[in-house]
C-alpha cells in the first residue's frame, strides 16, 4: 500500500479525491444547483445501486466462466445456455415446491452434473485444441437453445421471489429533504439487495476456497502451469471436472437469480454470454477479482448510461471493452 | 429423325409434368420473429397463419400451399437476410411478413427491387412502411401503430381524467408510430406529455429507468413489448411502483398477459388500444377465437389469439380471397392479383378492412381495459370501438404531411397541428 503511494503519488491523489467526491455524492443532501445540473439525487443513487446489483448478477455468471477459462483455456461459449437452463429448471422447482432457496441449491447441483457430463463426454477428448473446443461449444449452445425453445417455448418465465424478498425497503440514504426538514430516504427493491448480498457471499467463499484450501491451491497451480502440476502427480482431470462442475453450477445458479429479478426467455443465453465475455475481457481472463471488478464496472456503465446518456447507453459497455483492449489487453487485473 | 422426334416428345412430356408439379404448388414465404425479445409475437403469428391454412384446406385456388418459414429477430437486417433467402433461393412468388416495425420498412425497400414478387405485411406497424415512398407490390392489411391507438387519447383524457402523462417506450419505429397516434389525439384535447423516455429494444434491467419516472404525472404510458414488457412489470412491482399505467398495443396483449409468473398482474385495469379486444362478442370474432383454440392444445397457444396471430390470419385470408377470384393466375406478373388485392374488402374477424391508395389498411380499432377472466386468464375487455380508422388519423392530407414522420421527439404535443 505504502509502496503504491510512493510510486504513484499523483494517481493516489486522484483516487483519494474521487473517493471523497463519491462519498459526498452518496451521503450529502444535494444542493439545488447540483440537482439542476445532473438531476435528482434519487436518480443517481438508484443508478449506483442498480449498477452494483446488476454487477452482482454478472459476477455470478462470469466467475464460473473465467475460472473454467483460467484453468482449462476453454472458452466455453455454451455458458449462456447453462444459465438459461438453470433459469427454466429453477422456475419449474419454484412452481412445484414454492421454495426459492431450494431451487437455488437444486439447480446448482443439476447444472453442475450437466457440466460434468459436458467435460467428461466432450471436452476432455479435445484438450488443448482451443479452436475445436470453441467451435464445439458454439455448436452445443445452438443445439441447447433449440431444445429449450422446443421444451419451454418462446414464453417469458419470471421466477417468483419468496414473500420476504418482494417489495421495496427503505435504506438509510437521504435522497432529499422535505420542506419541513424531514429527510426522505431511498426506497429500494429488497430482491436486488439480496442478490447483491448473495454475490458478495459467493465471492468471499470462492476467494477463501481458492486461497485457503488445498484444492484451491491445486487450482491456482493449474492456472499457472497445468503441465507442471500434472507432472507432480496430481490428477489434473479430476480437478478439471470439479472446476467445470462448479463453473456450470454457478451459471445455473445465476440463471435462477436472473430469472427472479429479470426474466428467462429465448435469446437470454446469448445476451448473458455476451455480458460475461465483456466482463472477463475487462477484468482479465481467468481472474476472480478481475471478474468482480469487471462485473461492477459493466453493471455501473449500463445503469448510468441508461439514465444519463440513454441514446448511447448501448455502446458504452463496448467502448469500455475497446479501451481496455487497447490500453491493457490482458485485462485490468491480470499480469502479463 | 424419328428418334429426334421421340426425344423432343419425351422432353416435352418431362417439362409438362414439371410444370404441372410447379402449377399445383404455391410456395409462400413467411417471416416471423422467432428469436429475440419478440419471440412470442412471432410464434403466435405462425399459429394464426396455420389456422388460416387449415381452414383453407391447405389449398389456395386449387394449389397446394407450401409455407416456408424463416425466423428473424426484429432487426431490419435479420428480416432482409430472411427475405433474400425466401425470394432468391427458394424462389417464392409471395411473401407474408414481417412482425416488427423496422423490419417492415426494410421489406418495403426490398420489395421494390423484386417486382415479380407480391408482399403482404404480417403485423408490422411503422408508419413509414406505407406512407413514405410506398411500394407497388407491398400490401398491408393491418393498421399501423398510430391507428392502433385511435380512441385511446380521448379515453385517457375524458373518461380517465389523466391530464398529464409521461411515456416510456422502446427506441424504434413502431413505438414512435404508436406515440404519434396517442399524442395527436391526446394533446389536441389538452393533455400533456411531460417527458418521453426511450430504452433499447431488448432491455433487461429497467430499475434505473423506473427511478427516473416522475411522480407528478397522472399516468405512465408504456410502449414496450414481449420480454421487455414482462421485465418492466416485474421490476416495477419490486420497486413498489404505484403509478397508474397505460399500455401500448403490444404491452398488454396476450403475448405478455400469458407470460409465466406474477408480474403480469400489474396489467389488471390498465387501459390500452389495438386492433382487437379479446372478449368482443361479435360472432365472427368468437368464431376465430374458437378456431384458434381448437387448432392447438391449450399449453401450445395463448388463451386468445394475439394481435400478431390475427394479423397473419387476415393476411393469408386476403391472399386466399384474391387468388380465388383470379383462379390463381399469376402468369401476368401478378398484375391481376395486385389489382384484386387493392380492391379487396376483407371481412376479418376484427372488423372490415379495406385498403387506401397506398395499399394501407383502413379498419376498426378497439379501446380496452385488462380484466381478469373467471378462469384466471387476463384478457382485454372492450370499452369503445372506433370504426374506419385511416392512416391519416382523421387529418387532411396536407396537415398530416406537415406533422411529419414520428421520431423520438416528433410529433410535438400541442393543441392544434
Amino acid at each position: 500500500m505504502s509502496g503504491f503511494l510512493a510510486r504513484h503519488s499523483v494517481w493516489s491523489l486522484v483516487i483519494l479525491v474521487a473517493l471523497i467526491v463519491g462519498l459526498w455524492l452518496i451521503f450529502a443532501v444535494w444542493p439545488p444547483e447540483l440537482e439542476a445540473v445532473i438531476g435528482r439525487k434519487r436518480l443517481f443513487l438508484n443508478a449506483l445501486f442498480n449498477g452494483i446489483t446488476l454487477g452482482g448478477l454478472y459476477f455470478l455468471v462470469a466467475s464460473g466462466f473465467t475460472l473454467i477459462f483460467g484453468l482449462m483455456r476453454n472458452v466455453n461459449l455454451a455458458h449462456g445456455s447453462l444459465y438459461l437452463f438453470g433459469g427454466y429448471i429453477g422456475y419449474g422447482i419454484v412452481y412445484l415446491t414454492g421454495s426459492w432457496l431450494l431451487a437455488l441449491i437444486v439447480v446448482f447441483l443439476i447444472v453442475a452434473v450437466f457440466g460434468i457430463l459436458l467435460q467428461v463426454l466432450i471436452f476432455r477428448w479435445m484438450e488443448g485444441q482451443e479452436l475445436r473446443q470453441t467451435l464445439v461449444t458454439i455448436g452445443i449452445s445452438i443445439v441447447l437453445a433449440d431444445i429449450a425453445l422446443w421444451a419451454w417455448g418462446g414464453d417469458f418465465y419470471q421466477i417468483e421471489a419468496p414473500e420476504w424478498l418482494t417489495g421495496p425497503v427503505e435504506l438509510p440514504f437521504v435522497t432529499a429533504l422535505r420542506s419541513n426538514g424531514e429527510p426522505v430516504y431511498l426506497t429500494y427493491p429488497m430482491v436486488r439487495l439480496a442478490i447483491l448480498a448473495l454475490a458478495i457471499i459467493v465471492g468471499i467463499l470462492m476467494w477463501l476456497a481458492l486461497n485457503r484450501t488445498r484444492i484451491g491451491m491445486l487450482i491456482r497451480a493449474g492456472v499457472d502451469d497445468r503441465d507442471m502440476l500434472s507432472a507432480t502427480g496430481v490428477r489434473v482431470q479430476l480437478i478439471f471436472i470439479l472446476v467445470f462442475a462448479f463453473g456450470a453450477g454457478m451459471a445455473g445458479f445465476a440463471g435462477v437469480v436472473g430469472g427472479t429479478f429479470q426474466s428467462i426467455q429465448p435469446g437470454e443465453d446469448i445476451k448473458i454470454l455476451l455480458a460475461s465475455l465483456v466482463v472477463v475481457i475487462v477484468g482479465g481472463m481467468g481472474s476472480i477479482p478481475g471478474a468482480a471488478i469487471g462485473a461492477v464496472i459493466i453493471g455501473l456503465a449500463e445503469q448510468f448510461g441508461s439514465v444519463y446518456i440513454p441514446t448511447y447507453a448501448i455502446v458504452l459497455t463496448f467502448v469500455i471493452m475497446v479501451l481496455v483492449l487497447a490500453l491493457r489487453p490482458q485485462g485490468l487485473l491480470r499480469g502479463n | 429423325m424419328f428418334r429426334h422426334l421421340l426425344a423432343t416428345a419425351a422432353l416435352a412430356a418431362l417439362t409438362a409434368t414439371g410444370a404441372q408439379a410447379q402449377d399445383n404448388k404455391l410456395k409462400i414465404g413467411v417471416l416471423a420473429t422467432l428469436e429475440g425479445a419478440l419471440t412470442t409475437l412471432g410464434e403466435d403469428a405462425v399459429r394464426g397463419l396455420q389456422v388460416a391454412v387449415k381452414q383453407a384446406g391447405g389449398k389456395i385456388a386449387g394449389k397446394e400451399v407450401e409455407l416456408i418459414i424463416v425466423p428473424t429477430n426484429a432487426s431490419p437486417d435479420s428480416a432482409l437476410r430472411g427475405v433474400r433467402k425466401l425470394v432468391e433461393q427458394d424462389k417464392v412468388p409471395i411473401v407474408i411478413g414481417p412482425v416488427s416495425g423496422s423490419e417492415g420498412i426494410a421489406l418495403r425497400d426490398y420489395s421494390k427491387t423484386q417486382p415479380g414478387v407480391t408482399f403482404l405485411n404480417g403485423s408490422s406497424g411503422a408508419l413509414e412502411t406505407t406512407f413514405v415512398t410506398p411500394s407497388e407490390n407491398f400490401f398491408r392489411f393491418n393498421m399501423n401503430g398510430a391507428q392502433w391507438l385511435a380512441g385511446l387519447g380521448e379515453y385517457l383524457y375524458k373518461d380517465k381524467g389523466y391530464k398529464k402523462i409521461v411515456t416510456l417506450a422502446e427506441d424504434y419505429s413502431f413505438p414512435y408510430t404508436q406515440i404519434m397516434g396517442l399524442a395527436t389525439e391526446y394533446c389536441r384535447l389538452g393533455g400533456q406529455i411531460t417527458e418521453r423516455l426511450w430504452v433499447p429494444l431488448g432491455t433487461k434491467d429497467f430499475a434505473s429507468i423506473i427511478a427516473k419516472l416522475p411522480d407528478d404525472v397522472d399516468a405512465i404510458y408504456l410502449g414496450l413489448g414481449g420480454g421487455d414488457a414482462v421485465n418492466f412489470f416485474n421490476q416495477y412491482a419490486q420497486a413498489g411502483g404505484k403509478a397508474k399505467l397505460v399500455g401500448g398495443s403490444i404491452m398488454v396483449d396476450q403475448t405478455v398477459l400469458s407470460s409465466k409468473g406474477a408480474a403480469k398482474r400489474l396489467a389488471i385495469g390498465v387501459p390500452s388500444a389495438g386492433p382487437q379486444a379479446d372478449t368482443w362478442d361479435d360472432p365472427k370474432w368468437q368464431a376465430w377465437v374458437k378456431a384458434y383454440q381448437d387448432a392447438f392444445p391449450a399449453d401450445k397457444r395463448f388463451p386468445i389469439p394475439s394481435l400478431t396471430g390475427t394479423a397473419y390470419y387476415n393476411a393469408f385470408n386476403a391472399l386466399n380471397q384474391a387468388m380465388t377470384k383470379i383462379n390463381g393466375d399469376l402468369s401476368d406478373g401478378h398484375k391481376k392479383l395486385r389489382e384484386t388485392l387493392a380492391a379487396l374488402e376483407l371481412d376479418a374477424p376484427n372488423g372490415k378492412i379495406k385498403l387506401d391508395k397506398n395499399r394501407q389498411a383502413i379498419g376498426t380499432n378497439f379501446v380496452y381495459e385488462i380484466v381478469e377472466a373467471p378462469n384466471g386468464d387476463l384478457v382485454s375487455k372492450m370499452v369503445k370501438l372506433v370504426p374506419n380508422v385511416s392512416q391519416n388519423l382523421g387529418f387532411d392530407d396536407a396537415t398530416f404531411q406537415r406533422i411529419g414522420l414520428p421520431s423520438r421527439t416528433s410529433p410535438e404535443c400541442k393543441k392544434s397541428y
